[in-house]
């Protein structure tokens, strides 16, 4: 079905022009609509990434937003603190100068994923959910007393690069990775593991490489995620990083149902609005999104946005 | 495929005070077919975990080929050739009856990460290939009606039928068969020892069976090497096997008047 797999890739080109247009059409668009737009895009890229993890190769990891602060950091000391030096690289060009902070942030964060994933995807289910946990909040804490990145005060006065294109462009592209890598002969692989991990050894699947690629290709996602958070927002802090955004992002993956591709964007796309819509509630705000969030459980706890597949609905009918 | 096939040479292993095999020395030779069989709790399964890695033995050499597998770790052992089923039915369930297949020829594919993301020629020419090559299997063992099913909705039988097959699908020369025909009635068992030995005819592997049932065992299996309480007691044909006194006192225990067996 060679024909069926280029459509995917078309389907990518065609996001990545529309982002394109819209990019070059947003000035006349509010910009707290814009914002919130963007906030959209980075939690698409973190909960397709995070998916890859916890939903399709079955690994449970709480460490995602431990990963989007190493990336964050590094992005944001690069396009402020290191500019002078090496941006004369590109010729100070932004176009340039971005995305290849962004990057770097995102390859640093995927070596803080091998680093923590070589001694700990041994561990499964819950033991390998505290280590992650663990993980992420020994960032926050090594970030809090990291003077040259401010402290627990955090950075300020990151300048403002991120835009539509590159929000919805790296969301397109984390989507399309998470996907293409899924659909090959190869990536039933990461499936494999999650269903059966003693019969997918038996089978001659290397599972421990199979894990460490999925942690891999998260976290330097979710590094590349967090780079754009804070060139969204130009300041960032460590308690930012903490134990509730992992929550937040995971959270996502499960409403979506676990391992469902189209499923984990739409949730990202409604917690995201939900939570900007509850602002005007004020302190109750979380009170009412977790009162939502039980609901939701007790009601759909397959995910909120399953319904059965082609093959499934054939069979159902045949 | 290789002159020596599997050697076990005194494989012992304790967990902790427990011998649960002891001094254990065998051959199974290439493309034979070969029973391996005990009262419960003798030490088979766990001869099974010893070959393919998942417990390294306490003493003793476990050559194939003539290489040494200590120190394999499972997926390993299985691209030296070796390939098995479970006692307990170890599918991929959610996935389909053709990605079950198709996941197990995943050692003889080139294709890895970057092939996957990028897409090119030679990566849908593998596709192709491996699509190929699963249908034809699937099409052998007559799978190819279920191929989209996902495994767990398999009918117990087929289940069995599927687990053999992805086994294939490693290309082994040596396959270790868990009690395949546990909880199969009578009808089914013969279609699994008419099963097992078409397998050995057309792809001249070595097949490696441990079973309760003793009309599977003794119909099918060439050699059958007998364990009792992690020692083996007893090796030869099925009829030297069934008229071994070791064997029988085993399996029905003494009579008090007896005369002592020798072993």
């Amino acid at each position: 079905m060679p024909s069926w797999l280029n459509r995917s890739q078309l389907l990518l080109m065609a996001t990545l022009a529309v982002v394109g247009i819209a990019q070059s059409l947003s000035g006349r668009l509010d910009s707290y609509i814009l914002s919130v737009a963007m906030g959209v895009g980075i939690n698409i890229i973190l909960a397709s990434s995070l998916n890859l993890i916890n939903g399709f190769t079955g690994q449970f990891s709480l460490g995602h937003a431990g990963f989007m602060a190493v990336g964050a950091y590094t992005a944001a000391v690069l396009t402020g603190r290191l500019a002078p030096q090496w941006s004369p690289l590109f010729g100070g060009q932004v176009f340039l100068l971005f995305p290849a902070a962004l990057i770097v942030g995102g390859i640093v964060a995927a070596l803080a994923g091998a680093l923590v994933g070589a001694p700990s995807l041994r561990l499964k289910g819950d033991y390998l959910a505290i280590v992650t946990l663990g993980f992420g909040e020994i960032i926050k804490v090594i970030f809090q007393n990291l003077e040259f990145v401010g402290g627990a005060k955090g950075l300020n006065g990151i300048p403002d690069y991120s835009n539509l294109l590159w929000v919805f462009g790296t969301a397109a592209i984390t989507v399309y990775t998470v996907w293409a890598l899924l659909n090959s002969s190869y990536g039933r692989g990461f499936l494999a593991v999650a269903d059966d991990e003693i019969a997918a050894e038996a089978m001659g699947l290397n599972t421990t490489r199979y894990k460490m690629v999925a942690f891999v290709v998260g976290a330097f996602f979710a590094g590349i995620a967090g780079g754009l958070f804070a060139h969204l927002n130009n300041s960032i802090n460590p308690s930012g990083f903490d134990f509730n955004k992992s929550i937040e992002i995971v959270v996502m993956v499960i409403l979506g149902g676990m391992g469902r591709h189209i499923g984990v964007i739409l949730a990202a796309i409604l917690l995201t609005v939900l939570t900007e819509m509850l602002r005007e509630f004020g302190d109750y705000r979380m009170v009412i999104y977790s009162v939502l969030l039980i609901l939701l459980m007790l009601t759909r706890p397959q995910g909120l946005f399953i319904w059965p597949t082609r093959k499934a609905a054939r069979r159902q009918n045949a | 495929m290789n002159k020596t096939g599997l050697q076990l040479q005194q494989v012992t292993i304790r967990f902790g005070g427990l011998t649960a095999v002891s001094q254990v020395s065998a051959e199974i030779h290439p493309g034979e077919l070969a029973g391996l069989i005990g009262p419960n709790g003798a030490g088979k399964t766990t001869v099974f975990n010893l070959i393919t890695g998942v417990y390294a033995p306490t003493e003793g050499n476990i050559t194939f080929g003539g290489a040494p597998l200590a120190g394999l770790k499972p997926f390993e052992i299985t691209s030296r050739g070796i390939a098995r089923t479970f006692q307990n039915i170890r599918l991929f369930g959610s996935l389909s009856v053709f990605d079950n297949v198709r996941v197990a020829f995943h050692l003889h594919l080139k294709q890895g990460v970057f092939p996957s993301l990028a897409r090119g020629p030679s990566f849908h020419r593998e596709e192709r290939q491996l699509a190929e090559q699963t249908r034809q299997l699937l099409d052998i063992f007559q799978l190819d009606r279920v191929r989209d099913e996902p495994a767990k909705s398999l009918p117990y039988g087929d289940q069995r039928r599927l687990e053999i097959v992805r086994a294939l699908a490693t290309q082994p020369q040596l396959l270790l068969l868990d009690e395949p025909a546990a909880g199969m009635n009578p009808a089914e068992k013969v279609e699994l020892m008419k099963l097992i030995q078409f397998i050995q005819d057309r792809y001249k592997l070595a097949i490696l069976l441990v079973e309760h049932d003793m009309k599977v065992v003794m119909g099918i299996c060439q050699r059958i090497h007998v364990l009792e309480y992690g020692r083996k007691i007893a090796e030869g044909t099925p009829s030297e096997v069934r008229e071994n006194p070791a064997v029988i006192s085993a399996y029905l225990g003494q009579q008090p008047d007896a005369a002592p067996v020798q072993s």
